[in-house]
């Protein structure tokens, strides 16, 4: 039976042809993160690799509302999907976790540390809360140029916790700064879940005490993702004051893939609690919304899925084909 | 003796300690209920509850902080640091605390504190993971600098550092947590600072180094022994401390050596000892001394580069025979 009701315009007045894109984006991340962990495990990537599976939303339902490259990002080593939106090729992103001449950072940074200037990307940041002193230099400089951009500054639930976060939101409340922080709370640093590592677990009061009003959203959810985002980003394009995004979400997979699922959650999440999370697949959520607004028949679902593999599989093997960097690269960059 | 890895010795070393000394605590994140990032403090949060085993959050300024003070207050602390470069960000408690409070205080408080963890470089974990700081510290009067090589060295050295009234920056070594050894089980059994220990005699040439260099150094030994090069390798184990009489007593026997370490070359621990091997043993040197030490760049991921930018036993062989040339 054909349906009716077609919806043409979403709950949040994205048309739908839009919304179907933004979905593949959210398949996109997914399949190449599972992909990452494969290359991984076989020995194509060395270092660390952190994974977003499970938070998409909070890339895919912001970064296209930013006005790039006169918007900036700042994030985690948590920051694939983060790269992804910000229009760094998926090719630039896969070779750079291989480590060749042909990836983002020139094979200088590898999965931590992606990079793309040309794009408003200031990068990943290794260091726990590191981004977060930075982001008030860089809503200075945004302010100081009399310009209307914003810098977006994403970083963790465990980040919460370091010093510099809390000097440098004092600072940005002090000066009035154009900065949207993005707590990913996604609920755990490594294995310490935040109860039991603040006193205070309502993150919004704490960025308030600083001067920097907030709300508290649901990150698994895209609609509630993308409204927050808007009303926040246009608070702050008028204002000129930061504003603060305590985004409740959860990571699918271990914190790194020394902590992948098959041994991290024994030990300090449980399996129940994983599953009950993974019920709020934010790609499944949006995907059924697709559906039954009539433009996601099972069959563009399948479609889409395998275009995203394909989007990987070429990036792997563009990566695999492209060059280690040149040796004599290793002293150059070292100053400007 | 029982045979036990590096991290192990570790560990039996703070569980001899805290049964011995209820003051005796540990600090740091993911200590406890994780069982240690690298599983050095595995086990220890059952055996001594949370009153001794303390999960922190991800606050290095909070936990370098807790250590000190407590180490003020008549505690003796050992803060974890999940690596050094993470230590960074509690710098100021370290360096304008930690060290110099006994000196500012005419010597009336001390303060006992350990703050280790794993330093070092290596497994592509590029510029802010992957570094070895070690100068940092032994700059700075008031803190002694250990890093222990062997899993004998690190249970003796880190019972000794638990003692010691000082502050001490015990620096392991990620790369060798896994490697085993022999380690006395005598619960009393302790290593000096300030004694270095010679881990090959040979008479040719000196190779001084601590930490994962000593293991590179005695494979360039192994090798160029085979080309009739007898190389004595010396393990400094502590920095500061640093037992000169040792160095100036194998330089008077082979009169040439290398000096060689992971850590940047450039201001690296090298220079000191290059430049304290000529103050005090010039009249015995019959070649200028060889420095190896790390490429001077931020450490890149690429495996190719970063294999270009730490130093390997092939580049302490070459470093010897420019120094025998
Ligand atoms: C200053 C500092 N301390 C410790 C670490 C080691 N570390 C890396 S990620 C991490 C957990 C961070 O958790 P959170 O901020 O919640 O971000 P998530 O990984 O959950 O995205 C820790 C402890 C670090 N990178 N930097
Ligand atoms: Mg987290």
């Amino acid at each position: 039976m054909a349906k009716t009701a077609v919806k043409e315009k979403s709950p949040s007045d994205i048309g739908l042809d839009t919304l179907l894109g933004h979905y593949k984006t959210m398949v996109l991340i997914r399949r190449f993160e599972e992909s990452t962990y494969r290359k991984f495990r076989e020995g194509k990537m060395g270092g660390y690799l952190h994974r977003y599976d499970g938070q998409e939303a909070l890339v895919t339902a912001l970064i296209p509302q930013l006005e790039l490259p006169g918007d900036k990002i700042l994030c985690t080593y948590r920051d694939h999907a983060h790269a992804l939106l910000c229009g760094t090729s998926p090719r630039a992103i896969m070779a750079e976790l291989m480590g060749r001449a042909t990836g983002c950072a020139l094979g200088k940074g590898g999965s931590m540390h992606l990079i793309d200037p040309d794009n408003g990307f200031l990068g990943g940041d290794g260091i726990v809360g590191g981004p977060v002193p930075i982001s008030l230099g860089v809503g200075w400089a945004l302010k100081y140029k009399n310009t209307k951009n914003v810098c977006v500054c994403y970083f963790g639930d465990g980040a919460m916790n370091q010093g510099g976060v809390h000097e440098s939101f004092n600072m940005v409340g002090l000066y009035k700064l154009p900065v949207l922080y993005i707590l990913e709370n996604n609920q755990y640093a490594m294995g310490t879940s935040v109860s039991r590592s603040t006193g205070q677990p309502d993150f919004v009061k704490k960025a308030e005490a600083h001067g920097i009003a907030g709300e508290r959203v649901d990150g698994m959810d895209f609609f509630t993702m993308w409204d927050a985002a808007k009303r926040a980003l246009a608070r702050i394009r008028e204002t000129g004051e930061a504003y603060f995004l305590q985004v409740d979400c959860y990571r699918f997979v271990g914190h790194g893939v020394g902590d992948d699922n098959t041994q991290g959650w024994k030990f300090y999440r449980t399996e129940g609690e994983v599953h009950e999370w993974m019920k709020k697949d934010p790609i499944v959520k949006l995907g059924a919304y697709l559906k039954d607004a009539g433009v996601l028949p099972d069959e563009l679902a399948e479609k889409i899925d395998q275009e995203a593999i394909a989007v990987v599989d070429d990036a792997v093997a563009f990566a695999e084909a492209s060059p280690e960097p040149p040796l004599d690269s290793l002293y150059e960059n070292v100053y400007s | 003796m029982a045979v036990m890895r590096y991290s192990e010795a570790l560990r039996l070393a703070m569980t001899e300690e805290m049964e011995r000394d209820d003051s005796v605590f540990i600090c740091g994140e993911e200590v406890g209920q994780y069982q240690g990032t690298y599983r050095v403090t595995e086990g220890m949060l059952s055996k001594f509850g949370p009153r001794r085993v303390v999960d922190t959050p991800i606050s290095e300024i909070g936990i370098a902080g807790m250590a000190t003070g407590a180490a003020m207050a008549g505690l003796r602390p050992i803060a974890e640091f999940m690596t050094w470069s993470f230590a960074l960000e509690a710098m100021d408690a370290l360096v304008n605390h930690a060290a110099k409070i006994t000196y500012m205080s005419g010597g009336r408080i001390s303060c006992p504190v350990v703050f280790r963890g794993p330093a070092g470089v290596g497994t592509q974990l590029s510029a802010q993971h992957s570094q070895s700081l070690e100068s940092w510290f032994a700059h700075t009067p008031g803190f002694k600098v250990v890093l222990p090589s062997t899993p004998e060295d690190a249970k003796g050295l880190l019972k000794t550092a638990i003692r010691d009234p000082n502050p001490v920056i015990f620096m392991e070594n990620a790369g060798i947590y896994g490697q085993r050894g022999e380690v006395p089980e005598d619960t009393d059994f302790m290593i000096p600072f300030g004694q270095a220990a010679v881990r090959t005699e040979g008479s040719d040439i000196t190779l001084i180094s601590y930490s994962n260099m000593v293991l590179k150094c005695l494979k360039a030994a192994e090798a160029l022994e085979k080309d009739g090069i007898h190389c004595e390798v010396i393990d400094l184990r502590t920095l500061v401390p640093l037992d000169m009489d040792t160095v100036v007593k194998s330089i008077q026997k082979t009169h040439r050596a290398v000096v060689a370490h992971e850590e940047w070359k450039n201001v690296g621990f090298g220079a000191e000892l290059a430049s304290r091997i000529y103050e005090q043993a010039f009249d015995y040197m019959d070649a200028p001394i060889e420095r190896v030490g790390g490429a001077d760049v931020p450490m890149p991921y690429a495996k190719n580069l970063e294999r270009a930018a730490i130093p390997t036993d092939l580049d302490i062989i070459a470093a010897v025979k420019r120094a025998l040339a």
